[in-house]
């Protein structure tokens, strides 16, 4: 058997674009198979329809040789396909041996000691150290992708697709994804991929289809491509990973932390004796161990949650007790670390989402009367300034974006604030590489014009990348603030783990 | 633009369904369904009396309706419609018998009592849901039996009738709703000015939720309160106001009902219109035009069954049939825009 599945000639059309146009993908058994596209390229939806969400307005689908029909994901399921969604689909006050027989209590009997006892050596068969007792909502993101891959093993499916998988995993945990995507397929399985991170596609993949919007533009042998060629191939023309920066110094202290405590919902201090600066004309990357309470004091800052004790000022003004409002219009913008819960109201269009902080000025609104034109008109611009894709523009639903055009209106919508102080959190997350060239580009620009941004991310490399200077918080304490050319990924990974300079 | 069509489609397949169950239903017991429809809506629609009862019932739903679709549009559930009716009832009641004024500003003072008064009733909920995060559902079901019970003792004590315990007096014409060229326009029928108020309502209502932004922060809350909260919108300001104004508007049915429709109250009853505003704006899909759509359709049906029952022997409840119906249908309207999108897809393959 060449193939175990083929997807030939697909087409699906929504409102206003051809998400997939005559796509055909092929897959071996037993190879890691990436997909490669830019945002809103097509590649959830073409996923979509092999796992039976969506249906294909033309074109064939074979398993295994044989011509199918997929109606509906039990089909899927029934055919050995499972698949890991971009956002995971678990109960949070469920156990794990609940969440992955959930849905299967019908067809057999609901012997839970049996079905835990079957995870535990599912777990063990491919190292995922997963405690089938544990609830959801203990354990870790990339605990809960473990259990999403459990879910299909638990269900027998051979092909695993997985939808974006590492956006939310830290670079370990990425690194134990790729190994435990590698046993698999030495097991039998075969894997979809798909991934906007052309190293994690060099380190797993074998080979890899990229598309380009809707149509596939090539399929390659990995081994044999460079990043920069499958970039290329990709966006259609040449990216630079690399930014460029012009050195320079910063101004006026626009950021200010003094000694700030903040206690997360479990009463448990997660932010101690907090004290940072950022200046204008500066960029500070916050880098650091996800859960190290960098979420507790973004949240503080943006007055989400209150704080213990402390001050936060912004050009000199305290703000820590302030309203949300009043933040934002001291000159706080903040792209947010989940786009679904805090960035986007999913059933407003893309042209309302542009002014969900801006509603109440004027133009896009006069004496409480909202001015559909003005709201209108600002959305095509920032659609067409930072490329969000969509069927219908500035009419579209905010939920019927792609993941990475979603992001990208937000970013849109917090840098075309023209903020003071940008909290960026994550701001790449999901982006294909030449949107995250062009983020990069506009959050440089900010710096430039001597605005202060404080950039929080998981990513050294995207730190390394653009910030001046790079401060570490470890267990909710600033560990260190160095000057990002006086230091390397080394040290700073260790201090990530609570070692302060010198004293290693 | 498109989603209103889609959800006129759907409504309208859920009333076929809906009558067509109705007529199954008249089938089973032995009568003939055309029959019975054709009474059923000459019952609502023969003559200009008729008609004028039969937007008089709509008045009443429309207020309903547009209070459970405006919550619902903000993401509160009020199911206490029929409290909040029943206590804008009373206020404006009240003040039509016990307060002496002009006709013209009396009749003003009565529509805003009924309308604060509902708003008082929806303020609780929405207060508890803000401070305390109590389920809107179980609040405002308790304040339908506060308000069964404060007119259960109110009545009889301050606006007791002449012959009998359990309802209040009449009201005079002077504080009716009621005005004499509408009733001569009907030929005598129960339409009122609470007409003009649902009216204004509608217009008042749909403004509000789709242009101002009031009604932009409201719906926000509505559809994603932490994404409100990150955008500077005060969540629990924008929750009591939804309740206070799905009250008021309840409160003005009120009004049309007790002092229009009616002339005047009774204890140990919730209006059952309170409830049916749920149908009506299930049916409207939470869109005031399609409020009006609901209200005039479900009270077409409410109007004709006496009549149908008369000539036929159809029972009238077979009318409420029709309605649980379409409202079961509307409900799982996820089905049926299913089946709906397969039917086009079917046809536009057939068409290639
Ligand atoms: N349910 C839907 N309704 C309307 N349009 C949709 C829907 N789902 C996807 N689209 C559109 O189809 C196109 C492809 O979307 P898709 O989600 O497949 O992109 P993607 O390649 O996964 O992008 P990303 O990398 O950003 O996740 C986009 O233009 C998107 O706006
Ligand atoms: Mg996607």
């Amino acid at each position: 058997m060449e193939y175990v599945v083929e997807m030939l000639n697909i087409r699906k059309e929504f409102p206003g674009v051809v998400a997939n146009d005559d796509i055909t993908l092929q897959i071996r058994p037993m190879e890691i198979h990436a997909l490669l596209g830019e945002n809103g390229a097509g590649k959830s939806t073409i996923m979509s329809i092999l796992f039976g969400m969506y249906h294909a307005d033309r074109g064939e689908i074979r398993v295994r040789n044989k011509k199918v029909t997929i109606s509906n994901p039990n089909d899927a399921t029934d055919l050995g396909i499972g698949m890991v969604h971009q956002h995971f689909k678990l109960v949070e006050n469920f156990t794990v041996t609940e969440n992955i027989i959930l849905g299967l209590e019908g067809s057999q009997v609901l012997n839970r000691k049996r079905a835990a006892e079957r995870i535990q050596a599912l777990s063990d068969q491919y190292s995922l150290k997963i405690d089938p007792y544990a609830r959801i909502d203990e354990i870790s993101v990339g605990m809960q992708q473990r259990v999403e891959i459990l879910k299909m093993l638990y269900r027998n499916a051979d092909v695993l697709i997985f939808d974006e998988p590492t956006g939310v995993l830290t670079p370990q945990e990425v690194h134990e994804l790729m190994q435990i995507m590698k046993d698999l397929i030495k097991e039998g399985k075969s894997i979809i991929l798909i991934t906007h991170k052309l190293k994690e596609i060099k380190e797993a993949a074998d080979r890899c289809s990229v598309i380009r919007r809707g149509k596939l533009v090539g399929v390659v042998d990995v081994k044999d491509t460079t990043e920069k060629q499958m970039a290329a191939m990709m966006v259609g023309r040449e990216v630079s990973f690399k930014v460029e920066k012009e050195p320079r110094t910063a101004g006026e202290i626009v950021l200010d932390i003094q000694q700030l405590n903040v206690q997360n919902a479990r009463k448990y201090r997660s932010v101690k004796e907090f004290s940072l600066q950022v200046r204008a004309g500066e960029i500070v990357g916050l880098a650091g161990v996800d859960g190290n309470g960098q979420k507790e004091l973004v949240e503080a800052i943006t007055g989400l949650c209150t704080i213990e004790s402390g001050h936060i000022l912004i050009n000199g003004k305290d703000i820590s007790s302030l309203s949300v409002r009043r933040r934002n219009e001291t000159g706080l913008a903040h792209i947010p670390e989940d786009r679904h819960k805090h960035g986007l109201i999913m059933d407003y269009t893309v042209a309302e989402n542009m002014v969900l902080k801006t509603y109440y000025h004027p133009p896009y609104s006069n004496y409480g009367v909202l001015n559909e034109k003005a709201i209108a008109q600002h959305a095509a611009k920032l659609i067409e300034l930072f490329d969000v894709r969509s069927g219908r523009g500035a009419f579209t639903p905010a939920g019927k974006l792609s993941g990475g055009n979603q992001q990208k209106a937000i970013v849109g919508r917090e840098i075309d604030m023209d903020p003071d102080i940008l909290l960026a959190v994550q701001p790449t997350r999901g982006l294909d590489v030449g949107a995250i060239e062009y983020i990069h580009k506009r959050l440089v620009e900010q710096r430039d014009k001597g605005k202060a941004v404080l950039m929080i991310s998981l990513e050294l490399d995207e730190i390394f990348n653009l910030a001046d200077r790079i401060a570490v918080i470890s267990n909710g304490e600033l560990i260190d603030v160095v000057d990002t050319s006086e230091t390397n990924e080394e040290e700073v990974g260790l201090m990530m783990t609570g070692y302060k300079r010198g004293t290693a | 633009m498109k989603r209103i069509p889609d959800a006129l489609l759907m409504a309208m397949a859920a009333v076929l369904l809906g009558l067509i169950a109705g007529a199954l239903l008249m089938l089973a017991i032995g009568s003939n369904p055309f029959e019975g429809y054709y009474y059923l809506f000459r019952g609502g629609l023969m003559n200009m009396q008729r008609v004028g009862n039969t937007i008089a019932l709509s008045t009443t739903l429309i207020l309903t309706g547009l209070s459970v679709a405006f919550a619902f549009r903000t993401g509160l559930f009020n199911i206490g419609a029929a409290g909040q009716m029943l206590i804008g009832g009373l206020c404006a009641t009240t003040v039509g018998l016990l307060v002496p004024l002009p006709r013209p500003i009396l009749l003003v003072v009565m529509v805003l009592a009924a309308m604060l008064g509902g708003a008082l009733w929806g303020s609780v909920p929405g207060l508890l849901k803000a401070k305390f995060n109590v389920h809107e559902v179980v609040a405002t079901i308790m304040m339908n039996w506060i308000a069964y019970w404060v007119v259960y003792y109110f009545v009889p004590a301050y606006l007791k009738g002449q012959f009998l315990e359990t309802e209040s007096r009449v009201l005079p014409a002077a504080s009716s709703l009621r005005t004499p060229w509408l009733t001569d326009l009907f030929n005598g029928a129960y339409l009122n000015m609470g007409l003009f108020i649902a009216i204004a309502m509608i217009i008042i209502i749909r403004f509000l939720l789709n242009r101002t932004t009031f009604g932009y922060e409201l719906k926000a809350v509505g559809s994603n309160r932490d994404a409100a909260l990150f955008a500077g919108i005060q969540v629990n300001r924008s929750i009591i106001l939804s309740m206070v104004i799905a009250g008021g508007l309840a409160g003005l049915a009120g009004a049309s009902f007790y002092t229009g429709y009616s002339a005047n109250i009774q204890i140990g009853v919730l209006p059952i219109q309170g409830f049916d505003g749920i149908a009506v704006a299930l049916l409207g899909a939470n869109n005031p035009l399609g409020v009006l759509g609901a209200a005039l359709f479900f009270g077409l049906l409410h109007a004709g069954k006496g009549f149908m029952n008369a000539m036929t022997g159809i029972p009238p409840e077979i009318s409420d049939t029709i309605i649980a119906t379409i409202i079961y249908f509307t409900a799982t309207s996820l089905l049926i825009g299913r089946a709906l999108d397969y039917v086009v897809r079917r046809k536009k393959k057939g068409g290639k």
